[in-house]
C-alpha cells in the first residue's frame, strides 16, 4: 500500500443530483469513483493523481437494467453482476452478457461498474467491442440535462472522452435489433481469468442471400481505445464471404489497426491474432451460409 | 489524528462496528488495523490475488479495492465469522479433511469466495468452481484439493439437509 | 521396514497439524503481528544496474531527527550477508552491482511518512557498464565478478566422451534456454525486529531457515550465539524464495530496530518482493550426445550455464545441483559435463524449488525428444532403452543399489494416460482440427537431501522433549511453510513413539528453544530429519524402559506417568539425534564422483496439450504423473505436493515470464507477471509407487521438488507432438509460438549424422 488514504479527500452525496451538483459546483475538480476497481489500483501503486473523489457507489437512479421495446438501458452504476444475472441481456445481448464474465473475477464483477469500464477508457476494456457491434449509445447527464450520443464517438484518445467537466456517464442505451445478426466475441488475454484482454475481436453481421448487409467489427487492444474496424467493415459490406473476400478483409485489417508492443503482448502478435479471429468469424458465416 | 475523521459505521460479522478513519482508508486495512481481524490478508493490493477476499452487502469483494466509505452501513462478512458457535463451517472442516489449505495465505480469502459461490449455487459443476475461485490465486496446491474441498462441503451440506 | 500395513499414523490422511488455525483465520502471519510502540522500516533501493554511489542526499524538507536512517556505516559488525562466500553486502557500499539493492535504510512510526521519506532520499551514481545476460558475462568484456564473472564451475567426467563419436551412428545436438521464475508466494518477505544491548537481537520473519539467518545476523551485528534469536512466524509459502532473502530483510529490521530503539517491521508490498528478492536462475543448456543403431546413449557431452545475479549467494549449490541432474534418469558410458555459474548485473537468483534440477531436466528432456524425431523412434521407447536400472551406475559412478522402477512408471503413466491411442487420435485428428493436440512425456529423478557431503557437514541435531503437562514436542529448527513439516514430523514422532497424533506437537521454530536440524530445503525434512525424529521416537523410548520402567506395550496413561517419572528422576525428558549417513556413501568434492545423494525419488509425467492455430496459445488439457518416492508418510499432503509442484511446472512452462528493463523486473505486480489461476490448471491425475527407503523415515523419500522438475520438458514435447515444431525455450508465450507458427517452417532440424 503506497498510496496516502489521508491525502484524498471523498464525499458521498448519495444521490445523483447531489453529485451532480457537486460537480457542476467546480467543474473537473471532483473524480468520480464507482466500484473502485481501477482507482483503488492506483491508489496501491502510490499512483492515483486526483486528491477529490466523489463516491458513485450505490446511487440508486444509476444502478438499473430496464428493458424496453427498441432495446435496453443500462445504468451506468450497474455492475458486471447485476448484468451477468440479468435476463434480458442474457436473452437479447448475449455478447455483452459474454463480456460481463471476462470482467476480474467474481469478486470484480460485484463491484466493477459497466460505467467505470468506459469511463476509465482503457484500450482492453472487456465491454466495449460488445457495445461497440451491439451501436450502443451512451446518455450523459449534467445539473444542464442529459444528452445521447453513439458510443462509437464517446472515446476521443487514450484515456480521454467526451464527457464535460461537469458530466457524468449515466446509461448505455442498447439496441435490441440485432437478434437476426450473426453475433461473434472472443478476447485472448494473459490467461482464462483474471486477464487483461491482448487482443479482443467482436462482430454483428446482417446477411442476406450469401452477401453481407450490415456489418460491424470492433475490438480491444488495437488502437488507443476500443474501436470499430471501418476500413475493415468496408472492404467487407456488399461482399459474399469466400476466400478472396476474407484475404482482402485480412489485409485490410492489419493495414487499419495500431496495435503496440507492451509489457502483455507484442504488436506483432496483436495484429496477427486480430486478422486470425476475423478469419474465425467470416469462416464460421461462410461456412453456416453455404447451402448443405 | 483520528478523531477528525467522521465516523463510519459497518456491520462486521454481525456486529455493529464503528471507526474513525480517512474515507479513502481501505476496507481492508480498517479491518485489519483498525478493528484487528487480520484474518483478511493482502497479497498484492490490486485486486488480482483475491486474498484480502470478503463478502459486503451478499456480494464477494476484494477488500483491498474498496474505499471504507463505501462500506458505510455495510453488512462485511470475513473468515472470521465463518465457524458458528465454536464448529467450522462445513467448508472449513472440507478444506481441512482434503487438504484444501497448504500455506494457508489464500485461505481466509478462497473459503470466502467458495461459501459465495455454495451460496448461489449448491451444487456447482467443477467448470463453475473454477470460474468461482479463479479471483483466488493459491501458489501451493495446484487448486485440485481445493476443487475436491468444495465438492466435500457441498455434498456434506447435501446430506445435513436430508438428515434435517 | 515398516509398510503400510504395520503403521497407525504414518501412511494416513491425518487433517494438517496447524490446518484449524489456519482454516479459521486466527494464524498469525508476520504482517498480522502488532508490538506496542513498533516502528516500520522500508528501503531505498537502487535505480541503476551498477555504479559507484558518489553521494546520498536527503531532501532537507524532511525532519529527518524524527526517523531512523541505517547505511553501511551503521553495521556494528561484517557488511555482509553470509551464505557461501560472503561477496553479497548487506547494504550497498559505495557501489551498487543491481537495480534495487538496499541503500539506506528508514523508520518511523508512520508507514505514510515513511513512504514520503523514502521518495526524499537521492542517490547519486557514477554507472559503470553493466552485463545482464549469460553472453554478455561469458564475452568477458565487461568483469562485473572476480577475475572472469564466473561464480562458479565445475567439471563432471565419466568415461572418455571424446572417442565415443566416431563409433556413434547419430549424433545428436541440441541448445535449450529457460528463464527467470518468480515465487510468487502468496505473503511477500516480511520481518519484526527488536533489539537491546542486554539481549541483542531477536527477529521474527516470514522463513524457511532460521539458523541461516541466525548465522547471518551474528556476523553483522557482530553478535555470539546466544544474543541472536530468531523466530519463524507462520508463513504464506516461501518454495525456496525464503531460503536465503530472510538473512537480508531480518538484518534489515533488525539494524532499524537497534537504530531507533523500537521494535521495527518491515513488510514489503508485493511490487517491491517482486523487485528486490531472488527468482530462480536463468540457463542455457547446450547437448550434444552420440547413440549407437539400437538408439543407445554412447556419450553425452553437455555444457550447463546459469545466471546466477550480482553476487554468489547460493549459485554454487543450485549448479552442483543442476549439474547432477543434467544427464537425466538415463545410463551413458562416456558423459561430460561443463558448467558455469555467471555473474549480471540483477538481483542475485536463489533458491527455488528443483534448485537447478528444473533447468538441467528441461534441457535433457526435450533433448531426448530430438533425439527420437532424429533417429525416427518412439519417445517413450527411446527413454525405456536408456534408463537407469538397479545395479546401473549414474554420471557420477554411483551404484543404484536400492531399486530403480522407471519402467513400471512408464508403463504406468503410458497406461493411465492411454498415451499410444491418445496420440495416435491426435495425429488424425490435427489434420483438420484448428486446435492441435499432443503429448509428451519427461522422465526423471530428484535426489533428496544436500548433495554429496552436503548432509555430513549439516551435522543435522534434531529430537523430541515431553513437557509438564503431557504433550510430546518435535524439536526441530525444519519449518512449515504449507509442505507439510508440522504434520508430518508429528505423525513420525506419534509413530516412533506409539502414542497419539493428538498427543504431539511441535515446539515453537525458535533459535532460542529448537536445535538445528538444517535448513527447510532440498527435499530433506521427510527423509533426513524425519529420520532424526524416528529414531529419537525409539531413543525415547529406550530410554523410558530402562530409567523409568515402561513397559513394552503401554498404555497413553502410562506413557505420561514414565515421562513424570523420569523428570522427577533426571530432570527434562529429552530425546536429541544426530545425523549419521547412510553405509557405503562416499563423494569426492574435488571429481564430483560417488553417491551423489543418499536416494533418488523418480517420476514419468505425461502432458496432453492443445495449440490452438487461432490465438497461438497452448494449454495444458491433462496431466498425469507417476512417481516412486519412497514410503508416503501422509496421501493427502503428499498428492498436495505434486499437484501444487505440477501447477508451478505449468506456470514455469508457458505463463511466467519476467520482463527485464535495464536490469529491473518491469512487469513487477501480479496483474502483468502470470501465474495461472484456477481455470488454467488441468485435471492431474496422480499415482504413487512406494518402494520404503531404508534410511529415511518410515522409508520416505524426498517429494516436494520433483514434481515440479517435468512438467516444462512434457508440455514442449507435447507441442513438438501437436504441431511438429521444436521450442526449445520457457517460458514458451503464445507471442513464440506465433512467431513461428506464423511463419513458413524454418529449417532447423536437429543435425544428425
Amino acid at each position: 500500500m503506497r498510496g496516502n488514504a489521508e491525502a484524498h479527500q471523498m464525499v458521498a452525496p448519495g444521490t445523483l443530483a447531489g453529485v451532480l451538483e457537486l460537480i457542476a459546483g467546480e467543474p473537473g475538480a471532483w473524480t468520480p469513483i464507482a466500484g473502485g476497481t481501477e482507482l483503488m489500483v492506483a491508489h496501491a501503486a502510490g499512483r492515483l493523481p486526483a486528491s477529490r473523489l466523489v463516491s458513485l457507489w450505490g446511487i440508486a437512479d444509476l444502478c438499473f437494467i430496464a428493458s424496453r421495446a427498441e432495446g435496453i438501458v443500462i445504468g451506468a452504476g450497474a455492475t458486471f453482476t447485476d448484468i451477468r444475472n440479468h435476463d434480458g441481456v442474457a436473452a437479447d445481448l448475449p455478447l455483452l452478457a459474454r463480456a460481463a464474465t471476462w470482467i476480474g473475477s467474481i469478486a470484480n464483477q460485484s463491484r466493477a461498474t459497466i460505467g467505470g469500464n468506459l469511463v476509465n477508457g482503457s484500450p482492453a476494456a472487456d465491454s466495449s467491442p460488445a457495445l461497440l457491434v451491439y451501436d450502443a449509445e451512451v446518455e450523459l447527464i449534467s445539473v444542464r440535462g442529459k444528452r445521447l450520443i453513439p458510443y462509437r464517438a464517446f472515446h476521443t484518445g487514450y484515456k480521454r472522452n467526451a464527457l464535460a467537466p461537469d458530466e457524468l456517464l449515466y446509461a448505455i442505451h442498447i439496441p435490441r435489433r440485432f437478434a437476426g445478426h450473426r453475433q461473434y466475441l472472443r478476447k485472448v488475454g494473459t490467461r482464462r481469468a483474471m486477464a487483461v484482454a491482448k487482443v479482443a475481436l467482436g462482430a454483428t453481421a446482417l446477411i442476406e442471400n450469401g452477401i453481407i448487409g450490415e456489418l460491424r467489427l470492433a475490438a480491444a487492444s488495437l488502437a488507443p481505445f476500443p474501436a470499430r474496424l471501418y476500413c475493415t467493415e468496408d472492404s467487407l459490406c456488399g461482399k459474399r464471404i469466400d476466400t478472396a473476400s476474407i484475404r482482402a478483409a485480412r489485409a485490410t485489417l492489419l493495414a487499419e489497426v495500431l496495435p503496440i508492443d507492451d509489457i502483455r503482448s507484442t504488436a506483432e502478435y496483436r495484429r496477427r491474432v486480430a486478422a486470425n479471429l476475423l478469419e474465425e468469424f467470416l469462416t464460421e458465416l461462410q461456412n453456416t451460409e453455404r447451402p448443405q | 489524528m483520528s478523531a477528525t475523521w467522521p465516523a463510519i459505521r459497518i456491520i462486521v460479522n454481525g456486529a455493529q462496528r464503528e471507526v474513525s478513519v480517512p474515507p479513502m482508508k481501505r476496507l481492508l486495512d480498517v479491518l485489519r488495523e483498525d478493528l484487528h481481524l487480520t484474518g483478511a490478508k493482502e497479497g498484492c493490493g490490486e485486486g488480482e490475488c483475491g486474498s484480502c477476499t470478503v463478502r459486503m452487502d451478499g456480494e464477494l469483494v476484494n477488500s483491498c479495492l474498496v474505499p471504507v466509505l463505501q462500506a458505510e452501513g455495510a453488512r462485511v462478512e470475513t473468515v472470521e465469522g465463518l465457524a458458528r458457535d465454536g464448529e467450522m463451517h462445513p467448508l472449513q472442516q472440507a478444506f481441512l479433511a482434503c487438504g484444501g489449505a497448504q500455506c494457508g495465505i489464500c485461505t481466509p480469502g478462497m473459503l470466502m469466495a467458495a461459501a459465495h459461490l455454495l451460496e448461489h449455487n449448491p451444487h456447482p459443476a467443477l467448470a463453475e468452481i473454477r470460474e468461482g475461485l479463479s479471483g483466488n490465486l493459491c501458489r501451493c496446491t495446484g487448486f485440485i484439493r481445493i476443487f475436491e474441498s468444495v465438492i466435500a462441503a457441498a455434498s456434506q451440506t447435501e446430506q445435513t439437509r436430508h438428515a434435517g | 521396514m515398516s509398510t503400510a500395513a504395520t503403521t497407525r499414523i504414518v501412511g494416513a490422511p491425518v487433517p494438517r497439524k496447524e490446518g484449524v488455525d489456519k482454516l479459521l483465520g486466527r494464524a498469525q502471519y508476520l504482517d498480522d503481528l502488532e508490538f506496542d510502540g513498533m516502528w516500520h522500516g522500508a528501503t531505498v533501493r537502487s535505480t541503476i544496474p551498477r555504479g559507484a554511489i558518489r553521494a546520498i542526499h536527503f531532501d532537507p524538507r524532511i525532519d529527518w531527527s524524527q526517523f531512523a536512517v541505517v547505511t553501511a556505516f551503521d553495521i556494528p559488525g561484517r557488511n555482509c550477508i553470509r551464505m557461501i562466500f560472503d561477496d553479497q553486502p548487506c547494504l550497498a557500499d559505495g557501489r551498487v552491482n543491481h537495480c534495487d539493492e538496499g541503500i539506506v535504510l528508514l523508520a518511523h512510526p508512520s508507514k505514510q511518512r515513511l513512504r514520503e521519506a523514502v521518495a526524499a532520499v537521492r542517490i547519486e551514481y557514477d554507472p559503470l557498464p553493466p552485463v545482464f545476460t549469460i553472453e554478455e558475462s561469458e564475452h568477458q568484456d565487461v568483469i562485473v565478478w572476480g577475475e572472469d564473472n564466473i561464480l562458479k564451475s565445475f567439471l563432471l567426467e565419466k568415461g572418455d566422451v571424446d572417442s565415443a563419436w566416431a563409433r556413434a551412428a547419430h549424433i545428436v545436438e541440441g541448445d535449450y534456454r529457460t528463464g527467470a521464475q518468480e515465487h510468487l508466494y502468496i505473503e511477500n518477505n516480511g520481518a519484526i525486529a527488536e533489539y537491546s544491548g542486554e539481549n541483542g537481537v531477536t527477529v521474527w520473519g516470514s522463513l524457511q531457515c532460521p539458523f541461516y539467518v541466525h548465522k547471518s545476523l551474528m556476523a553483522v551485528f557482530n553478535l555470539p550465539e546466544d544474543k541472536v534469536r530468531v523466530i519463524q512466524t507462520e508463513t504464506g509459502g516461501a518454495f525456496g524464495g525464503k531460503e536465503d532473502y530472510p538473512s537480508i530483510i531480518c538484518a534489515h529490521a533488525a539494524l532499524l530496530a537497534m537504530k531507533s530503539g523500537h521494535s521495527v517491521k518491515i513488510a514489503y508490498d508485493r511490487m517491491e518482493d517482486l523487485a528486490a528478492t531472488t527468482k530462480r536462475h536463468p540457463s542455457r543448456v547446450r547437448h550434444r550426445t552420440a547413440l549407437d543403431a539400437n538408439g543407445r546413449l554412447l556419450a553425452m557431452d553437455i555444457e550447463l550455464s546459469t545466471d546466477g545475479g550480482a553476487y554468489r549467494t547460493l549459485s554454487p549449490t543450485v549448479l552442483s545441483r543442476a549439474t547432477l541432474h543434467a544427464p537425466g534418469p538415463y545410463v551413458c558410458p562416456n558423459v561430460r559435463i561443463r558448467s558455469r555459474a555467471w555473474a549480471t548485473n540483477t538481483v542475485p537468483y536463489g533458491a527455488f524449488r528443483g534448485f537447478g534440477a528444473p533447468q538441467a531436466i528441461f534441457a535433457v528432456e526435450r533433448h531426448m525428444d530430438e533425439i527420437a524425431a532424429a533417429i525416427g523412434m518412439d519417445p517413450a521407447e527411446l527413454r525405456r532403452r536408456n534408463f537407469l536400472r538397479t545395479g546401473d551406475t549414474t554420471a557420477t559412478e554411483q551404484l543404484m543399489r536400492d531399486p530403480v522402477i522407471l519402467d513400471k512408471l512408464l508403463d504406468r503413466a503410458l497406461a493411465e494416460s492411454d498415451y499410444h491411442a491418445r496420440r495416435a487420435r491426435f495425429a488424425r485428428e490435427n489434420r483438420t482440427n484448428p486446435v492441435k493436440r499432443g503429448l509428451g512425456i519427461s522422465a526423471f529423478y530428484h535426489g533428496s537431501g544436500f548433495t554429496g557431503s552436503g548432509e555430513r557437514y549439516l551435522n543435522s541435531l534434531a529430537g523430541v522433549d515431553v513437557t509438564p503437562d503431557g504433550k510430546v514436542r518435535v524439536l526441530v529448527s525444519s519449518t512449515e511453510f504449507g509442505q507439510g513439516t508440522n504434520t508430518i514430523l508429528t505423525q513420525i514422532a506419534a509413530e516412533s513413539i506409539g502414542i497419539d497424533y493428538s498427543d504431539v506437537i511441535m515446539a515453537p521454530p525458535d533459535t532460542g528453544i529448537v536445535p538445528n536440524s538444517g535448513p527447510t530445503v532440498a527435499s530433506r525434512t521427510s527423509m533426513v530429519v524425519g529420520r532424526l525424529i524416528q529414531r529419537a521416537g525409539a531413543q525415547l523410548l529406550e530410554m523410558l524402559r530402562q530409567h523409568a520402567g515402561l513397559r513394552e506395550d503401554f498404555t497413553r496413561q502410562e506413557f505420561f506417568a514414565a515421562c513424570g517419572c523420569y523428570r522427577a528422576s533426571h530432570g527434562e525428558v529429552v530425546s536429541l539425534c544426530r545425523y549419521e549417513a547412510p553405509p557405503n556413501i562416499y563423494w569426492d568434492d574435488e571429481t564430483y564422483r560417488g553417491e551423489a545423494y543418499g536416494a533418488y525419488a523418480w517420476c514419468v509425467q505425461v502432458a496432453q496439450v492443445a495449440v490452438d492455430s487461432v490465438t497461438y496459445s497452448a494449454e495444458v488439457e491433462e496431466f498425469w504423473s507417476v512417481q516412486e518416492v519412497g514410503r508416503v508418510l501422509n496421501p493427502v499432503l503428499a498428492g498436495g505436493q505434486v499437484e501444487g509442484g505440477i501447477a508451478q511446472g505449468i506456470g514455469y512452462a508457458l505463463y511466467e515470464k519476467v520482463v527485464w528493463q535495464n536490469g529491473h523486473m518491469a512487469n513487477n505486480q501480479m496483474t502483468n507477471y502470470i501465474m495461472p489461476t484456477a481455470e488454467d490448471v488441468p485435471p492431474i491425475h496422480i499415482f504413487f509407487e512406494e518402494i520404503p527407503f531404508a534410511y529415511g523415515a518410515f522409508g520416505a523419500k524426498g517429494i516436494g521438488e520433483l514434481p515440479h522438475d517435468g512438467p516444462a520438458p512434457a508440455i514442449l514435447n507435447a507441442i513438438k507432438d501437436a504441431t511438429g515444431i521444436s521450442f526449445n525455450a520457457i517460458p514458451l508465450l503464445p507471442e513464440d509460438v506465433c512467431a513461428r507458427l506464423a511463419e513458413p517452417a524454418p529449417v532447423e532440424e536437429p543435425a544428425t549424422v
